[in-house]
């Protein structure tokens, strides 16, 4: 009878391909599909395989939380609101995907990154939207 | 198809026009083509537009409003950065097919102090932008990662791409359609602001407003009109093919690679023919990688090109001698127009002085992210 009390708030990510599971103890990975003709990855869903044009539905994959940094730039002036600066990378995933994301826990100085530096995929809630709900997004940082 | 040839180039200078409408600046422009090629609209058959951020505002149909309504089919043209030169493409496959003789093409874009641009959408779920949380979609920092990309395979250093800065903002001294002509020293670019690293504000081109205009008809009337006419040697256009990174990263150099290739064949000629290029230098280290893109130079010999000065007018292959998009500016729908009408005035000798002496093969390249790059030839 007190079913109805969980309705409401949610946690909610901020892009499409971040994989909030209902189960607490699972931690939100990158959700990919893999193209069951050629190999080819992508983040989040695909109508149909960019590389080889196939049409048949694809393989859900779960990305893995570790990559290696391609590369960055250090953001000094963004759109209103936006706090800079902060490192705003590109990491390839192993299973061939590449993300764009901020890479935090470092000083947002050239100096402080090396090409190809492992990192790791961190969750954190960064907005409560008008409903509510918490906004979750991904972050990466120097793996430990 | 069928040979194509220019005849008449106009742009108005490239700043900022408050009290203005676009469809004047695209008026302007259109008018001064149109004399430029000893013609009225009632000589036109066919109209391309380019325009971004109006794009549903009917520009072409304006532009006819103010200078002559004869009623011709309108085309209005939206293709991101490219915008303006993929009106102009239209206008040159008009010609081409056979299906019109004279078309002209219009670019025009009255961007205000708009601030920093995204390109190719990718917005957030929520009503939340992932901008700057989940790394950044906006240009500055796009071409600010292709850049690092280029130091990361060939230990290219900052001072390189800012030495391509100090070569535009010299060029621009002596091209009157310029949105700014101030001339820096490397040291001036360096010292500035970090915008997006490695780009600094002098290395970021500005928003602006502006417009160019280009009246295209067949080889054939055009000897009748010119003794020395300019032929449209090829006009291509690409879109991003699939690339490993692309649908994150996205990849400014495949497509540009692929136009050039396609280019060359289809004008016949290749790099080591051309005496000069107006490239896409939304930022200067756009210009680096576009050096290898088009074949100016080998992979990876882009930062020895700008330190041996190579680019500069004088140099071997000079490049945007306008001042480039850093310094002559870039309302999106004009630039795609004006870079061709520099090319055109340099194959006519009608530069001034930033003419490059004795040109006669010359292109123009540009690219939309998202992404759309053209390339065109002009040949004297």
């Amino acid at each position: 009878m007190a079913e109805a009390e969980t309705q409401g708030k949610q946690v909610k990510p901020i892009l499409p391909f971040l994989h909030i599971s209902d189960n607490p103890d699972e931690k939100p990975y990158l959700a990919g599909s893999k193209c069951k003709s050629c190999g080819a990855t992508y983040l989040g869903a695909r109508m149909a395989c960019s590389k080889c044009f196939s049409t048949e539905p694809m393989e859900d994959v779960k990305l893995s939380d570790k990559g290696e940094l391609h590369v960055f730039s250090i953001v000094h002036q963004s759109a209103p609101g936006i706090p800079t600066p902060y490192v705003a990378a590109i990491v390839d995933l192993p299973e061939g995907v590449s993300v764009r994301c901020n890479i935090e826990g470092v000083e947002p100085d050239p100096k402080n990154l090396k090409f190809g530096m492992p990192v790791e995929m961190y969750t954190e809630i960064v907005h409560t939207d008008r409903d509510g709900n918490d906004i979750m997004a991904f972050k990466f940082r120097p793996a430990k | 198809m069928r040979e194509v040839a220019m005849v008449g180039a106009g742009m108005i200078k490239f700043g900022r026009y408050p009290e203005k409408g676009v469809h004047e600046l695209a008026a302007q422009a259109a008018l001064l083509a149109l004399q430029d090629a000893d013609m009225t609209m009632k000589d036109v058959e066919l109209l391309a537009s380019g325009n971004l951020y109006q794009s549903s505002a009917m520009i072409g149909q304006r532009i006819m409003k103010e200078i002559g309504q004869t009623g011709i089919p309108v085309i209005n043209v939206a293709n991101a950065c490219a915008t303006g030169s993929t009106a102009y493409r239209e206008a040159y496959m008009a010609v081409a097919s056979g299906a019109y003789d004279t078309a002209l093409a219009v670019g025009s874009e009255q961007m205000g102090k708009m601030g920093l641009l995204g390109g190719g959408g990718g917005g957030g779920g929520g009503g939340i932008s992932p901008e700057g949380i989940v790394g950044s979609g906006l240009m500055p920092a796009v071409f600010g990662q292709a850049g690092v990309e280029h130091m990361r395979n060939y230990g290219t250093t900052e001072e390189q791409f800012a030495k391509i800065a100090v070569k535009n903002h010299k060029h621009s001294m002596h091209n009157p359609y310029s949105q700014y002509q101030v001339e820096m020293s490397l040291e001036d670019v360096m010292n500035a602001r970090t915008i997006a690293w490695p780009n600094t504000l002098y290395m970021c081109c500005p928003t602006g407003d502006g417009a160019a205009a280009a009246v295209l008809t067949t080889m054939e009337k055009a000897k009748q009109l010119t003794t020395e006419p300019i032929k449209v040697a090829t006009s291509t256009l690409t879109s991003d093919p699939y690339t490993e990174r692309d649908l994150t990263m996205p990849d400014v150099n495949t497509l540009t690679k692929n136009a050039s290739k396609l280019a060359y064949e289809d004008a016949g000629v290749g790099a080591e023919d051309l005496d000069l290029v107006e490239l896409h230098d939304c930022f200067a280290t756009a210009e680096m990688l576009h050096y290898e893109n088009l074949g100016l130079c080998g992979e990876g010999e882009a930062g020895k090109l700008i330190d041996d000065k190579e680019t500069y007018v004088g140099g071997r292959i000079p490049v945007n001698a306008s001042g480039g998009l850093l310094s002559k500016g870039h309302p999106l729908g004009a630039t795609g127009v004006a870079n061709i009408c520099e090319v055109y005035w340099h194959l006519k000798g009608q530069a001034g002085g930033r003419q490059v002496e004795g040109a006669k093969v010359g292109l123009a390249h540009v690219i939309g992210l998202g992404s759309a790059c053209t390339i065109h030839i002009l040949q004297k």
